[in-house]
This record gives C-alpha cells, sequence and structure tokens, in this order.
C-alpha cells in the first residue's frame, strides 16, 4: 500500500514536471512531455488500482509485511552495505572490500580470524588481478593504493 | 537454403581458439552465477558487460551469451539439490526436482534437468536459424507506427501473460518508462525531471538498476529467509546419466509441449518464469501421472526446464531482429549491443552477417558445451554452495557494486544501484514484477521516439495506429494480449457452463 501511494506520487510528480516542459502540441510536433504526461497519468492510474485493491479486496493482505526479527537481519545487511558504499568514496574500493567482507564474516558468520582474514584479503586480491591487470578496467582507488604506488 | 550457408559460415567464426575460450569461460561463469542466489543471469551479465568493452563485439556477445546459457543451467542445480531455486525460471523445478533428489535420484533429476533444457535450447535455436532471418527481412517495412505497435505488443502481452496482477505490472512498467524519460530530451533538448541536479542529466542507466534490483533486492531476499543452505548429496556417473538418457524419450511429448510454450513466450515476451509455470501446469494436466506430480515425477522435472531454455534462447529472436528484447538478461545484451556501436533490428541481418551467424553458431556450440561442462562439474558447483551465506553474501555485494561502478566509473550509480535494491526488495516482497520494469527503462527512449514520430507523420491523430492492415492487426493482437486475463475468464466461465472440468487451470 506504503508502495502503491509512493508510486502515485512519483506519478504526480512526473506529470507536473511534464506540464512544466509542455504536454501540449507545439508548432513542430509534439513538445518534451507529451509522452511522459501520458506515462504518469496511467502510473497514478494503475497506483490508485492497487492502492482500491488492497483496501477494499475483502481478503486483506494479512499479518505483518515483514516480521520484526526478519526486518532486523534485513537491515544488519542492508546498513553495513550502506556504509560500505559510503567508504568507497574516501578509502577506494579495495580497502572498503576487504573490511566489508571481514565484518561480515565476523559479524554473521562468527568465523575465526585466521579464516577471516585470508578470505577478505583474497578477494580483493582477485578482484585486482581480473580488473586492472587483465581486463584494464580502472576501479576506484584511495589513500592506500596511493601509498603502494597504484 | 541460404541460412544454412550463412550458419556455416557463423561457425567459421565462432570455432576460432579465441573465441572457443571465451565461451568457455562464459559457460563456468554463467554456471557458478546461475547456482548463487543473489547473482542471476541478467545481473551476472550487466556486471561482467564493461569487462567485453575492450574485446571484438563478437566475441564480447559470445562470450556474454553463454553465460546466459551457463546461468540457464546452473539454476537447475540449486533448485534440485538444494530446494532453493538459484534462479526464477528453475522455481517450477524444485516442485518434482527436489523430491527426486530427496528419494536418492538426484543424479537422475539432474541429468534430466540438463538434458531436457538441452534439447528445449536446441529447438529454440533452430527456430532462430531458420525465423530470424525472415522477420528481419519483413520488419524491414516497419516504420515508426508499426515499431511502435511492436513495443505496444511487448508491453501488453507483460500485462496478459505475466504471472503479477495488471495494476502492479502496469505500475512497474509505466515507473521503468518515467525513469527512462529522466535527462536530456533527445529531440528537443529539453531537460526532464533533473530538478537542478546535473547528474540526473545523464539518466537512469538501466545496468545499475538491473545490478540493483535483481542483485541487491535479491541479497536483502535472501538474507530475510535465513542463512542456512541444506543440500543433498548428487553423484552423477555415466551409468546413471545413460539410464536416465534412456527413459527420456518417453516424455517427448512432454518435452515437445514444454518447448512450443517456451517459444512462445520467448518470442512474445513472457518470460522464461511464466513458460516454466505454464509448462508444468499443462503437463500436470495432460500426463497419466498427473496426481503424482509434485512427488518426485521426472516428466515433472523435463517440462519446466525444456519450456525455460526454450524460453530463455528464443528471447533473442526479437531482440535481433526488432530490437526488441524478450527477457531482462536478453535487454541486458541489448544494451551491450548499443554500447559496442551496434544497432540492433532488421538492418544487423544485413549489415553484420558476421556477427549475427557468429552468434547463432556460438548458440548451438554454447549449449551442447554447456551440456557436457554441468554434467561433468555437479559436484563442484554442488560444493561452492556449501560456502556460508556469510562468505558469499559480502562478495556478491562488492562484485554488484564494482559492477555498477564500472558501467561509467561513477560512484553515484554505487549509491543508486543501493537504492534501486531497496525497491527490487520491495517489489519482491509485494508481488510487483520487475522484468517489466527494466523492459520499459531499456526501450523507453525508443518507444517514445517512435510514439512522436508517428504523431508527428499523423499530425497528432491516434488513428495512424490502425491505419493499414500491418499496423492495425499488430495493434489488434496487443489489445487482445492486453485485455487476455479478463477474455480467458470470460471463455473459462462460459465452458464452465457445460462442464465442471476446469478447475485446474494452469498458472495464468
Amino acid at each position: 500500500m506504503a508502495v502503491a501511494a509512493f508510486t502515485f506520487i512519483l506519478g504526480l510528480v512526473v506529470i507536473i514536471d511534464s506540464r512544466r516542459v509542455g504536454a501540449g502540441w507545439a508548432e513542430d510536433g509534439p513538445q518534451a512531455g507529451y509522452f511522459p504526461y501520458y506515462i504518469g497519468l496511467i502510473l497514478c492510474i494503475a497506483s490508485v488500482w492497487t492502492l482500491w485493491r488492497a483496501l477494499f479486496s475483502g481478503k486483506a493482505v494479512a499479518g505483518v509485511f515483514v516480521s520484526h526479527q526478519k526486518l532486523r537481519l534485513v537491515l544488519s545487511v542492508f546498513i553495513p552495505t550502506m556504509i560500505y558504499v559510503a567508504a568507497t568514496y574516501f578509502i577506494g574500493i579495495y580497502v572498503a572490500s576487504t573490511l566489508f567482507i571481514g565484518a561480515f564474516m565476523y559479524w554473521h558468520g562468527r568465523f575465526a580470524w585466521t579464516k577471516i582474514i585470508p578470505v577478505s584479503l583474497a578477494v580483493p586480491v582477485a578482484i585486482f588481478l581480473l580488473f586492472e591487470v587483465w581486463f584494464l578496467v580502472p576501479l576506484p582507488k584511495g589513500p592506500l593504493e596511493a601509498l603502494i604506488g597504484y | 537454403m541460404e541460412e544454412f550457408s550463412n550458419l556455416m559460415q557463423g561457425f567459421s567464426v565462432a570455432l576460432t581458439y579465441h573465441n572457443l575460450l571465451f565461451m568457455l569461460v562464459g559457460i563456468l561463469l554463467g554456471v557458478l552465477i546461475g547456482v548463487l542466489p543473489g547473482l542471476g543471469g541478467a545481473n551476472g551479465v550487466a556486471i561482467l558487460l564493461p569487462l567485453t568493452f575492450t574485446m571484438s563485439p563478437t566475441s564480447a556477445i559470445i562470450m556474454l551469451s553463454c553465460i546466459y546459457w551457463g546461468a540457464l543451467f546452473g539454476g537447475a542445480i540449486t533448485s534440485i539439490l538444494f530446494n532453493i531455486p538459484g534462479e526464477p525460471w528453475s522455481v517450477a523445478t524444485t516442485f518434482d526436482g527436489h523430491p527426486m533428489a530427496k528419494a536418492g535420484r538426484a543424479g537422475e533429476a539432474l541429468t534430466a534437468a540438463f538434458t531436457s533444457s538441452f534439447v528445449g535450447a536446441l529447438i529454440a535455436v533452430i527456430v532462430i536459424t531458420f525465423l530470424a532471418p525472415l522477420v528481419a527481412k519483413f520488419s524491414l517495412k516497419f516504420g515508426p507506427p508499426e515499431f511502435f505497435a511492436v513495443q505496444l505488443l511487448t508491453f501488453c502481452s507483460f500485462v496478459g501473460l505475466g504471472k503479477g496482477h495488471p495494476a502492479k505490472t502496469i505500475a512497474a512498467m509505466m515507473l521503468g518508462f518515467a525513469l527512462a524519460a529522466v535527462g536530456l530530451d533527445t529531440v528537443t533538448g529539453t531537460l526532464r525531471m533533473t530538478f537542478g541536479t546535473g547528474e540526473l542529466l545523464r539518466g537512469f542507466d538501466f545496468l545499475i538498476a538491473v545490478i540493483g534490483l535483481f542483485g541487491i533486492g535479491e541479497i536483502l531476499l535472501t538474507m530475510e529467509e535465513g542463512l542456512a543452505f541444506k543440500g543433498v548429496h548428487a553423484r552423477i556417473n555415466p551409468r546413471v546419466v545413460w539410464q536416465t538418457w534412456k527413459q527420456l524419450p518417453k516424455y517427448w511429448l512432454t518435452a515437445l509441449r514444454g518447448t512450443l510454450i517456451g517459444c512462445w513466450m520467448g518470442i512474445t515476451p513472457g518470460g522464461a518464469t511464466p513458460a516454466s509455470f505454464m509448462s508444468y501446469g499443462i503437463a500436470k494436466r495432460f500426463s497419466r501421472d498427473g496426481e503424482k506430480f509434485g512427488t518426485g515425477q521426472m516428466e515433472g522435472v523435463v517440462a519446466p526446464e525444456t519450456a525455460a531454455h526454450a524460453a530463455g534462447t528464443s528471447a533473442l529472436l526479437p531482440m535481433l531482429t526488432l530490437g526488441i528484447p524478450g527477457s531482462p538478461t536478453a535487454a541486458v545484451l541489448l544494451g551491450g549491443l548499443l554500447i559496442w556501436g551496434l544497432q540492433p533490428g532488421p538492418l544487423l541481418f544485413v549489415e553484420q552477417k558476421d556477427f549475427v551467424w557468429g552468434l547463432i553458431a556460438s548458440m548451438y556450440l554454447g549449449n551442447i558445451v554447456g551440456l557436457i561442462i554441468v554434467l561433468t562439474t555437479v559436484p563442484w558447483w554442488a560444493a561452492i554452495l556449501r560456502v556460508p551465506f556469510s562468505i558469499i553474501a559480502p562478495v556478491i555485494v562488492v562484485i554488484c557494486a564494482i559492477g555498477a561502478y564500472t558501467v561509467h566509473n561513477a560512484l553515484l550509480d554505487v549509491a543508486l544501484m543501493l537504492v534501486f535494491g531497496v525497491v527490487g526488495y520491495l517489489f519482491k516482497k509485494l508481488d510487483y514484477p520487475l522484468a517489466p520494469l527494466v523492459l520499459a527503462l531499456v526501450l523507453g527512449d525508443m518507444a517514445e521516439s517512435s510514439f512522436r514520430q508517428s504523431m508527428l507523420l499523423s499530425r497528432g491523430e491516434v488513428s495512424i495506429f490502425w491505419s493499414n492492415g500491418l499496423v492495425g492487426s499488430i495493434c489488434g493482437l496487443a489489445m487482445l494480449m492486453l485485455f487476455w486475463p479478463v477474455i480467458s475468464k470470460l471463455l473459462a466461465r462460459l465452458r464452465r457452463g457445460n462442464n465442471d472440468l476446469d478447475e485446474a487451470r494452469p498458472v495464468e
């Protein structure tokens, strides 16, 4: 339901912006907003339809959408991932990946350090070889790589 | 037999040492992607796409399409041994495949799955070989209204044949179109929906969306279901393979039905997932052992696997001939073609013969190589799944992040990928289909420009879409597809008036 409301708002945004750039018919043909305007319109209609179904369909979507415990599990993956993405801005993708995999193994897998360290180091090294050396695709790097001279 | 000589030409392109190597790498990567939950055909290809920018287009497409075949094969391994579908299209395989494995017939189930998917794919490739040039020749006559009509047909069949509720399918699709419209309008040069931010000028890249929606979304979903994989051990030896092969011809009718359903669903983009369900449902209804389905019938493995592979393969036909992909993975491959500077569509068959026929030849070879590889290496793949998920999950996230970054070398894309991941997770939870969203995102610009061109031609009259026989019949078909759920319900009700046999309708 929340998603339907969200798509409805998105549809409205599309309509409003299309009106701004002009959804009508100019001298030289359709204006920029012509096509998206209808897209937004249909999006709104479909959202209302979904909302209506969710509200009045009788067999209400039973129970909770996601249980508390499951949400915690999902967030326990999502939040580290967010930190990981943010970290790549500052320390480069290799160091961030090492830390991310290590942290993940520590918290979720409860591995011993003797396992965590080799795995979390091996993956970025393998990625480095694959991307930078064999396929010559540069990836974001941070201060550590600069120190080594890459 | 012009096709035949073209095909031979294609084999000579595909059979170079170089391309065979890429084929092998592609299949191995593909099976790996298929086996790992969270990495699927579409996002696997999307992640690896940037690696191929430096290759020649032919080698690149051979490798990428082989990843696709590999992923189609690999999905069956997880479904049968672990009861966890590695791919959405192998969900139906778990119904009978896993019970078989539990009864100690894992080897048989796997052999049946691989062989029948091979058969399905092979027939679909033969269909492509002979049908594609015809379609391409035919579609040379198409103008903008016809192209828009075909695109309309594509999207209408999603609404009609897809598994999701029509309202949700339409919402997902329109969201895709709206996202595609973000950025610079190519016709008038106006900025649309950027709200003053420079980064949105480029618009949303669908590769990022695919990686986020399917990759990150899937990881979040898998996390929710818990981390433990409990699998059945599998041994495949030549004797089991041989015995299974001796049994398989019995199910030729089921296989043929599955293939036909698959080809149909692949070309009209219903996709591999609904095709496998439909084939399973129909096989269950027509089979003599219909009631025993779900307890470990080999027929119940053959039916969805042939259909899924046939659909996955034939989805490439409309992509090559019309530039309209039949599945999300085909959409990613289409994106690849555009990046390599090849314009998919009817002219591809005229101007890029080597490329097209090299690709088609590689489909034959890739499936043969794939069959041999999966039959010989099953234990290894099963072993990978015994690696704890708490190692696999972060590695997949890292790979997704790298894939998203390398598309444009932009870190903002990685953040966008995360946003799409959340959207993907929510959509999956709420049964919004993702495929229409991705296809709309890919085709958005094309559909819009052909619509506007037709509008220009007709000075704003919508009647151009039924102005001649060709475009009119395509549009009519599109409308039929759009209202198919309603029509089929009416038909069913009419029939039920006569007899009460229609209780066991297959999945829509």
